[in-house]
């Protein structure tokens, strides 16, 4: 008896210990770990997006508070006016979540492009979405308010063979992201506006 | 129980340098041997992880009951995994972009625990840190030379700087995984040759 009390004891004080050190160790680096993925991972997806924008979108960002979860929208100038908005949504693909930049035209509501962001899945079949140039391609000119689909699924996006969980993936979390640009647009249009002034 | 500490460290260096001697946590020295940076940073990352599992371990073997001492050097393991990918992540992103999926590998990588659970669970923590200090070391050694040899012949480039100019013909075969084999097969026998 003595032994299992100190088996539970033991084992439950490490685990314990080891999670909030980790908790702790997480909460430090985050602020530091989210300024290396914009450099490295979602700069380089705005700046294709948002490619020939007059502004720099990287500098050119705010924050909205939606619920608990905190997103950041780069802003793109085009003509001289601020008007396309670039920002990370979440699908749940085949290990994983998949980040996906989507950036949308406030005016028309439609999508000029989409990229992946982050991503764990399969090389040479679901990492595809993020190396195949011709599936993120497809996006461009869908309206962001409708619900986008894979074709067999009554949609117009044609899946990425052997990759149907990571493309339904990139399509909800592009569904997500017109959820949540709908939801916010007043919100949106009033801060994108000040980038005008 | 003769060893000093300084033949505790130097065992790992060349006696029991680990993808070699031991031929044990072969994924990632297949997987990431693709160029020398990968190489050492791969090593370095599983030093750290072994040196500091080596000393929680060490310093309580004690306390450890018997019956359940994988799953908490699994606890311990994993943490100081995590804490490298953390710090890795927000100070080396390149690099993490790169091991990305090895690093949590890290946790099964038999070397790691294995050291724990025939090492540092049965000796004092001086012995236990030269231990891990010296396996981790030769474990980077071999990493960076074999991603050397690798990246010389399949990329032409040593440490990223181009070795023999513009016109020549990588030898791909070398960055691939059978490529792998060979070359950590060749050395095993070149040290073997030396050995006898």
């Amino acid at each position: 008896m003595r032994e299992l009390i100190k088996m539970v004891v033991v084992l439950t004080v490490l685990a314990a210990f080891s999670g909030g050190l980790l908790a702790g160790l997480r909460n430090g680096t985050a602020a530091q770990i989210e300024k290396q993925q914009l450099e490295f991972v979602k700069g380089p997806a705005i700046k294709k997006i948002l490619d020939g924008a007059s502004n720099d979108p990287i500098s050119d960002r705010f924050k909205i508070l939606d619920g608990d979860v905190e997103t950041s929208f780069f802003v793109g100038k085009f003509d001289g006016k601020a008007n396309t908005v670039a920002f990370e949504s979440f699908g749940k693909g085949y290990s994983g979540d998949i980040g996906l930049m989507v950036g949308v035209n406030i005016v028309t509501d439609k999508i000029v492009g989409i990229e992946v962001t982050t991503h764990s899945e399969t090389p040479g079949l679901g990492a595809m979405a993020k190396d195949d140039p011709g599936f993120a391609a497809q996006f461009k000119g869908f309206s962001i308010t409708e619900p986008i689909k894979v074709t067999n699924e009554g949609g117009q996006v044609n899946a990425i063979s052997g990759a149907t969980i990571t493309s339904r993936a990139v399509c909800a979390a592009a569904t997500d992201a017109g959820n949540m640009y709908q939801k916010l647009k007043p919100q949106l249009t009033e801060k994108i506006e000040e980038f005008n002034k | 129980m003769a060893k000093t500490i300084t033949q505790e460290f130097t065992k790992g260096l060349w006696k029991e340098i680990p993808p070699f001697r031991l031929v044990l946590g072969l994924c990632p020295v297949l997987g990431v041997t693709t160029t020398m940076e990968n190489g050492i940073g791969m090593g370095l990352a599983t030093t750290f992880v072994l040196l500091c599992s080596n000393i929680l371990v060490s310093s309580l073997r004690n306390i450890i009951p018997p019956k359940v001492r994988i799953a908490c050097f699994i606890i311990i393991i994993a943490t100081f995994v995590i804490v490298v990918e953390l710090v890795m992540q927000a100070y080396a992103y390149r690099l993490f972009l790169k091991l990305g999926l090895f690093i949590p590998l890290i946790v099964v990588n038999c070397i790691v625990l294995g050291r724990a659970e025939a090492f540092a669970s049965k000796n004092g923590l001086l012995p236990s840190m030269a231990d891990g200090l010296g396996i981790g070391i030769g474990f980077t050694l071999s990493l960076a030379s074999l991603g050397a040899i690798r990246e010389v012949l399949g990329t032409g480039t040593f440490y990223g700087a181009s070795v023999f100019g513009p016109s020549f013909q990588p030898f791909t075969f070398m960055i691939q995984a059978p490529g792998a084999f060979v070359c950590l097969g060749l050395m095993l026998c070149i040290m073997n040759l030396f050995e006898n």
